[in-house]
Formats: structure tokens, sequence, C-alpha cells
């Protein structure tokens, strides 16, 4: 079980000619509560620049934490450094968005899935290569690619090194940053499939990050909407996407293009005004009160707290209830037309 | 054209007649037989599009959709000459307003891309120039296709930008590029775009590099523009949502070839193409009606050369013998869409299933 | 709108349709990127002329015994010489005689030598003190990457002529101070190149990963960071050697080399001649052009390697 609680990482901006000095600070990620149990997988949704991918790594500790704690089962990651944290990380592995980027062109294939089992000595000597091989078999790659690199594969398949990779530090915990964003379409299904089944033959727990809302819902248990460094609804995904109760859920929700003509044509909109408020300056009182169609006195000066609106359901907006009853004889996402 | 009633959607869908009855308009843009090939030194030639045809007509948006590898964009970039000359053959005919665009020399291309189309690509800082203010860029774009004075071309700036829904426009004139959000950037490109008022607007992944409500900002100015001023816009992606949303007509291209075609409710409705379907079956519904989704087997890059039968039949579910061989030929079906398969999937098959 | 972006449009094939391994040629063997930069230089023109050009000269400096007719230090033709006439070439002296009555050409080839040395030896020092200062600075950060950083500006604000000649005015007339005169400007360049390539290559999500694995911080930095960061060192130290062999030349030409009249090094030839420019232009020709063409090989040669590491020339 992970449990984050009142997590914040604030990056310093600094200024000076020989010494630098710290003149403000980016709040990346400013109170994050979360808690994924064993086996289950949160998604955690959000557009660029809300901070979900610092949350993810600020859970492995790859960011420095200003404040808060991260506990992954009995271990509170978030006390632990050096050689601790080290051995610490193994648990938890990470799947980056980028497969170009997340592997070292210099490494082979072979060479990059032994790298955690020799850092972590979990096998020696032969077992090595016999891991490698079934490393290479569970995430479906042929075991030639052993010995090949990086630039040799497609997208798709160079994601599957880096889950291979995650694997091999037999981790229980997996934090998945846009982990098929970077593909083509009919690749990313390939992916989110092996996902979902190496979850179910590994017991793994997932933290899924991504801004595509259809793919949190398919694959997430629960989720979690983030705007501007802070989490403004929680839920099931059943209940988040026929029952959102965050005016920016519900913009969300609305602007995702839908594959059909029918649907697209018919669709209640919410378009957002304006962009996402710079971080380093955030609004006051709820953030999202600059673009919110609802928007009223008190949120300009109140900032609204994450509250269970409904048994299971947190939505950290004051007129939430109002929201929900506004809506919902009718879902946001309606497939009749 | 208004999303909540397009007029030739009802026709086609309730009759199957053809989409040329609804809208009379000659076509502002005729590409027939296109032919891209690319000979990059001391390697094979690479044919990136292999005999394309498909038209535009005023008010109308076209789709091309495709992954990786499809062709789509290099599809945009040779309707409009932006092809390197050197290494890459282009044949075919691409007509805009009956005027044959291909033979054209650079600086009659220079012309026609200022003055009668347009183009918007997926990253707007690579279209715009970072030292010049906004002003000033969307003003020269006006000043070199109308003798007007600064100050008239700064006005009429303002309102373009006003146009694309950036507020207090006359203060952003000043602004440059780095200093703008990149949904406010892909705006601006947009004006520019727009700044000689073109027959024609290509638009390559505008929203890719977006965010979904920016997204959202951005085609629904696209919507209006097209509907507003009667510009003929095709629109390149690889998001068959965005397609679903806005265009009229949709051409699926795969390995440099159209492989499905047709008005967006017959093709949505009943895809034919296992290519088409192969794609629809792999992107997670937002109502969670999946239980799995069902990919394409294999990447965009497994495919055979169309020479040597169908490109797709590598992946494809529904593989036969006359499958490979020949090319197959695109094939009109009872619903108006055409279709390149030789064992397309029947009408009424709604869900597609893998092998 | 602004469109004349077709240098930049320059279609390559989908990463994936060549990669994959479709090409049959390909599956067999892995193609490390060292392996396939190798492949790339091989291929490009402009290395197989630079390449040529500097094969050339190292083999003329290392068979030098051999190829040079005549000994260089032989003065027994200085009877030819008058104050008016220094012979030029001969179907004897190909490359003529020099103002002490001694075979030019013996003293090319010889002088390829000296020249060769100089330049290569200088940059290699060089390149490895800044590399390893900007190691330093870039595996430690913080602190000791300011005071560094701010030393090597220091070095860089002083011009590296002035540098090179103090440097030289405080060891002595020698090759040694040559060498170390044309080495000690290239420190703080070569350390600020890879200090900045390291920084680049932390952010990148490999690093990242290896840390989320668990890789030590050492073998994060050695293993990972620094072999990625080297490329562009490599292809400043190819395009310096041609700037090296230059300044080493000058530095020779403003009398810094071998106390030594009798050594044969280009830079040197040149200086010999400023007097007889008139009576004897071929002085000044020969060593010239060798200078120029060795220069321009490794240029060449150096733009080659550049082409093959750039990242963004690669697909």
């Amino acid at each position: 079980m992970l449990t984050v609680r009142d997590l914040k990482v604030h990056f310093p901006i600094t200024k000076g000619v020989f010494f630098d000095r710290v003149v403000g600070a980016v709040r990346a990620v400013d109170g994050v509560d979360l808690t994924i149990p064993d086996g289950a997988t949160l998604g955690l949704v959000g557009e660029s620049g809300c901070g979900k991918s610092t949350v993810g790594k600020a859970i492995l500790r790859l960011v420095p934490l200003t404040s808060g704690t991260v506990r992954f089962d009995d271990v509170e990651l978030s006390a632990l450094h050096g050689e601790a944290l080290r051995t610490a990380r193994r648990k938890v592995q990470m799947i980056f968005q980028d497969p170009y980027a997340s592997l070292d062109p210099r490494q082979n294939v072979e060479s990059i899935l032994a790298e955690p089992i020799r850092t972590h000595a979990l096998r020696k000597g032969a077992a090595i290569d016999t891991r490698v091989v079934e490393l290479l078999d569970s995430v479906g790659l042929p075991r030639t690619a052993a010995g090949r690199y990086p630039h040799e594969f497609s997208g798709g398949q160079r994601q599957r090194i880096g889950i291979a990779r995650a694997l091999a530090a037999e981790p229980s915990l997996i934090i998945a940053d846009e982990p098929v964003s970077a593909l083509d379409v009919s690749i990313q299904a390939q992916v989110v499939n092996l996902l979902a089944d190496l979850q179910e033959q590994l017991d793994l727990t997932y933290l899924f990050i991504s801004h595509d809302l259809a793919i949190v819902r398919h694959i997430a248990d629960d989720v979690a909407v983030m705007y501007l460094g802070g989490i403004v609804e929680t839920t099931s995904a059943e209940l988040l996407y026929t029952r959102p109760l965050h005016p920016y859920t519900l913009a969300l929700l609305s602007a995702v293009p839908i594959p059909d003509p029918i649907v697209e044509d018919t669709r209640r909109r919410t378009v957002l005004e304006g962009d996402l408020p710079s971080p380093a300056n955030p609004p006051s009182g709820c953030r999202f009160h600059t673009r919110c169609v609802y928007v009223r006195d008190r949120c300009v000066t109140e900032r609204p707290e994450l509250r269970e609106v409904e048994p299971g359901h947190m939505a950290a907006c004051h007129f939430a209830e109002e929201i929900a009853v506004s809506i919902s004889p009718r879902p946001a996402v309606d497939q009749r037309p | 054209m208004n999303p909540t009633d397009p007029p030739d959607a009802d026709t086609s869908r309730a009759t199957g007649a053809p989409i040329s009855s609804a809208l009379v308009k000659p076509p502002i843009l005729v590409v027939e037989d296109l032919h891209v090939t690319f000979q990059i030194h001391g390697a094979k030639a690479l044919r990136a599009v292999d005999g394309v045809s498909f038209e535009v007509r005023a008010g109308e948006t076209v789709g091309i959709v495709g992954e990786s590898g499809s062709g789509k964009s290099v599809t945009s970039l040779a309707i409009l000459g932006l092809l390197p000359a050197r290494g890459v053959t282009v044949t075919g005919s691409i007509k805009l307003d009956g005027e044959e665009l291909l033979g054209k020399s650079e600086r009659e291309m220079q012309d026609i891309r200022g003055r009668r189309a347009a183009m918007v690509f997926q990253d707007p800082m690579s279209s715009l120039n970072p030292v010049l203010t906004v002003g000033r860029q969307i003003g020269e774009t006006i000043r070199r296709h109308q003798k007007i004075d600064r100050a008239k071309a700064r006005a009429k700036a303002a309102e373009l930008l006003d146009r694309v829904g950036i507020p207090e426009a006359t203060r952003r004139l000043g602004s440059y590029p780095h200093q703008l959000s990149g949904g406010m950037r892909q705006r601006v490109v947009i004006a520019i775009a727009l700044a000689t008022e073109p027959a024609l607007l290509i638009a390559d992944e505008p929203t890719t590099a977006l965010d979904v409500t920016i997204q959202a900002q951005v085609l629904d100015l696209l919507r209006n523009l097209v509907s507003e001023s009667d510009t003929a816009l095709i629109m390149i992606t690889h998001d068959l949502g965005v397609v679903a949303g806005m265009c009229n007509h949709v051409n699926v291209m795969y390995s440099g070839r159209i492989v499905e075609t047709g008005q967006r409710y017959a093709l949505f409705g009943s895809p034919r193409h296992h290519y088409t379907r192969g794609l629809l079956a792999s992107v997670p519904r937002l109502d969670g009606s999946q239980d799995r989704l069902l990919p394409i087997p294999g990447s965009p890059s497994d495919t055979i050369p169309w020479a040597k039968g169908c490109a797709f039949s590598p992946r494809c579910p529904a593989v036969i013998d006359a499958c490979i061989g020949s090319p197959p030929e695109l094939v009109t079906s009872e619903i108006n869409t055409r279709v390149r398969c030789v064992n397309p999937a029947p009408p009424t098959d709604v869900m597609w299933a893998p092998r | 709108m602004r469109l004349s972006r077709k240098a930049t449009l320059v279609m390559t094939p989908d990463p994936g349709s060549t990669g994959a391994g479709d090409d049959a040629a390909d599956v067999v063997r892995p193609n490390s990127l060292g392996r396939e930069g190798l492949r790339r230089i091989k291929r490009n023109p402009l290395a197989v002329v630079g390449g040529s050009v500097i094969l050339f000269f190292i083999l003329v400096a290392l068979f030098a015994p051999l190829l040079a007719p005549f000994n260089p230090r032989d003065i027994s033709w200085f009877d030819q010489i008058r104050p008016t006439r220094i012979p030029g070439p001969s179907t004897a002296h190909w490359f003529g005689l020099d103002a002490a009555g001694r075979d030019e050409l013996s003293r090319i080839i010889y002088g390829a030598r000296a020249s060769l040395v100089i330049g290569v030896l200088s940059l290699l020092i060089g390149a490895f003190i800044g590399a390893m200062i900007g190691l330093l600075a870039g595996a430690f950060g913080g602190w000791v990457d300011s005071l560094v950083m701010r030393i090597t500006d220091i070095m860089l604000s002083v011009p590296g002529l002035l540098l090179a000649l103090s440097i030289a005015a405080v060891i002595g007339q020698s090759q040694t101070s040559i060498i170390v005169a044309v080495a000690v400007p290239n420190i703080p360049l070569f350390a600020r190149l890879l200090r900045g390539s390291m920084l680049g290559e932390r952010q990148k999500d490999y690093v990242a990963s290896a840390e989320s694995v668990g890789v030590r911080r050492r073998s994060l930095v050695m293993r990972h960071v620094f072999p990625n960061s080297l490329a562009p060192m490599l292809v400043q130290a190819s395009l310096a050697l041609s700037t090296a062999i230059i300044d080493a030349s000058a530095l020779s030409f403003l009398g810094l080399g071998s106390a030594d009249p009798g050594v044969a090094e280009w830079g040197r030839m040149l200086t010999d001649t400023t007097r007889y420019l008139r009576v004897a232009p071929h002085l000044a020709i020969f060593p010239g052009v060798a200078i120029m063409i060795t220069a321009l090989g490794f240029n060449l040669f150096g733009e080659a390697v550049r082409e093959a590491l750039d990242p963004k020339l690669r697909r």
C-alpha cells in the first residue's frame, strides 16, 4: 500500500551573478494526498504543468521533497537517504514517457536489463542471463533482442524494453508516467494490454500518470484529477466519468475528442477559457477560479479543501453539491444522440 | 459548418446519396494520383505517398488520418511544394482552383503559399520567428500581399488576433512568441495563416502538442473559421476523435495509400477496412465500454510494398490468399464509402475481432 | 505565412520503418552507437578527403627518413645561395633550397613530424585536463561546479595568444613550451564543454531511469552520464586539431620554438623566410601550403565527425 501525505515539491527560482540566491518558488506539487491499495491502479490525470509527473518522481525521491511523507508498505521512503534509499527504491519502479530518451543509447538490451539485477544482487552468474531471457519473454520481445541497441527498435518495442527494465528490479509498485503517449495509436493498445496482463500475473500496484482520460478510465480503478499542483477530485473511475463533481473534471471530460461523429455532434461542451496559470504565481483562493464557469466570490478568496462530497467521492470545490445537482440527470459523456 | 446539423450528413446517412449532391461548389483543391518518392543517398527509394487522390471544397473539412509512416504529412507538404527539391520526386497532379501546382517554380509556389493556401504545423514555435513580435510577424504577412501602411497593417493584425480568440489583442501585438503559451502561439500561427484570407488551409496535427482543454479551444476556432469564411480545411491527424468531430470527409491512410475514404457518418458508422476497424478498436472509449482493448498486432513498419499485395496484410486479422500478389483497388461500397480491401468486413459487423 | 523551412523539413523515413530490422542486411549485427557513428563517418565524402589528407601527413611524418631525399640539416648547397638569389624548385631539389642552403622538400617532410606531434600532443593534453576538470564540475555540481566554472571564466577572459606567450616566456624556448602554451588555453574550453553536456545528459530520462532502478551514484556518472557526454568533446577535439596546428605554427613563427635553429618545423620555416620573401617566395609558399592543407584535412574530418555524432543530424 502506498500512502502519500501532504506532499509538497517546490522548485526554487534562483538568480545571481556569482552565487545563486532564491527569489521564489515554482509550487509544482502543493499538498497532495494519495492512497493506493495493493494490487490496485490509481490513475493520476491532469494537463501539462499540473505537477502529475513531479508527484511520480517525488514518490521515488528523484526530485527533492519540500515536505510531506511517502510511505510504501512499512518503509517511509521520504525519511531515507543514501544506501538505504537506494535499496528501498527497488520495490518502486518507474516507466517513463519517452521510450527514446529513457534508455541509455550506449547500452545494449541485455546490459539495460541486467543492470537492476546486478546492482541489487538479485541473481548471480548464469542466472542473470536466464532472468534477462525471462524478462524479454514476459514483455513480448524476441530473445534475439538482447544483443541489440535501443535505437534499432521501434517506439513500441523500446517501451517494452523500458517495462522489462522496471520489472527486472522485481518491484511491487510501478509508477507509469505517460507510458503510451509517445506511441502510435495502434501500438498504445498493445502496451496498455501488456501492462494490464503484467499487473495480473505479478500482482503489481500501479500509479498510472496520464493526460489521456480515456486510457486512464480504461486502466484505473481509482482516479485522481490534478490541477496546478493540487488534487481537485478523486474517486472510483466509474463514478468520476459518470458523475464528475469538480468543474475542471467536467471541462476535461467534455474536451476529450471521441471517435464517434454522432457523439461529437451532440455532446455538451464546456470549453474552458484561457490558459493554465503559472505555478510560480498561482491564483488566490481556488486555483481554478480564473477559468471556472461556475466561479463565485467565495472562490476568489477561500481555497476549497478536498472533502468527501458523497461516499467515496472527494472533490475540492465549494459548490460541488450544486454542480452535482445541475448535471446529474445527464452524464458529461452521453452516448445517446 | 455547424457541427450540430451537417447538411451533407443527413442526406448521405438517409439515402446513401453521394456527397456531391449536397455540395454543388466545385472543388478548390484536386489531388490526383500523387506519388512522392524519397531517394536518400545510398539507401533504397522510399515511396512515402503512393497514388493518393482526393478533393476539397470551399467550407468543407477533409481529414487525413494515419499513423507515423502513413504519408499523411508528406502529402500535405507536397501540396504546398514544401518538400526539399533534392532526392524527392513528386508526380501526379495537384490542382488549386483548376491551376496545376506541380512543376511551378519555387517563386510561384511562395506566392501561392502566401496568398491562396496556408499551413499550420504541429509545433507553433518552429513556424514563428522568435526575435520578432507577434504584431510585426502578422503585419509583415499582410503587407507582403496588400499595399497598406504599417498602422493599417497593425490594426488589421489586432483584428486577426481578436478573431482567433486572443484576449487583449492590441496589447498582445507587442509580445514575443516565447511570452505566449502553447495554445496562444498556435492561435497566432493560425492568425498569420489567415492574414491573406487563403482559400485553402492545411493543418498538420495542429493540436497534438496541446492539452485537451486547449485542444478543444483550437478545434472550436478552426471549426468556426471554416463555417464563417468558407475556407477549405485539410486536417491531418492521428486522432480519430478529432476527425470524428470536425471532418466532413475522411481519408484513412496506410503506408502511402488511402485505404478507406468516405463521409464521416458512413465511415465511422460502418468501417469496412480492417485497419480502420483496428484503429477504432484500439482506442479506449471514455464510456468504459470495453473490457479489453483489441490492438492491431505488429507495428506500422511491418508492411509489404503495395506492388506485392496489400501493405496491411502482415497485420490484418482477415487476410486471405487474394491479399497477396497484386495491390487491391479502391472499391465503392454499398454505403458509398470507398475501401481498398479484397476481403472487407461485412457492413453489419460492428466489432473488430483479432486473429 | 512564412514558410522558409525547407532545410528543416528534410524528410527521413520513420524510425520504425528502417530501424526495426526489415532490412535483411541490418538484422544480423547489432549496431552500437559507436559503430553506427563509424559507419556514418566512412560514408561521408568529407571524412574520406579529410582522413586521406591526415593519413598522408601521418605517413609522411612516420617515414620521413625514407621519403626525404636529403638530410634536412645538410647545408652542403650553401655555396649556391646568393643574397639576391635563392634557388627555387629544380629537378634536384623539388621545392628548392632554403636560405641556409638546406633542401626545402626534406625540411617540409621532417617538419610534418614536429608540427603534427606538437599539434596533436598539445590538443590531447588540453582536452584531457579540461575533461577532468569538466568531469569534476559535472559530477559533483554545487559549489565545486561554481568554483571550477568561475576559474575557467577567468582563464577564458585572458586572450589565448597572450596566455601562450606568457607561458612560453616562463618556461623558456623549447618545443615543450609550445605544447604547453597551446594546451593551456584549450583547458577551460573543454572543461566547459564537457560540464555543459554532462548537465544536459543528467536531465535526460535514462539517467532518472538508472537512478530509479538503484544504480549507485558513481556508476551513474561514470557508466551513463560521462560516456554519453563525450560526443561533443570528440567533435570539438577533431575541429580544434586544425587550430592547434595553426597556433603551434604561429607560436614557433613568433620564435617560441626550440632554440636549435636546425630543427625543421613549418611555423619556424615561415619565420626564417620573412627576410627573403621577395627573392625566394617558394620558401613561404611551401610551408604555408603544408600548414593550410593539414589544417584543412583536420577541419574536414572534424566536420565529418560532427555530422556523424550530432544528435540533431541523426534520424
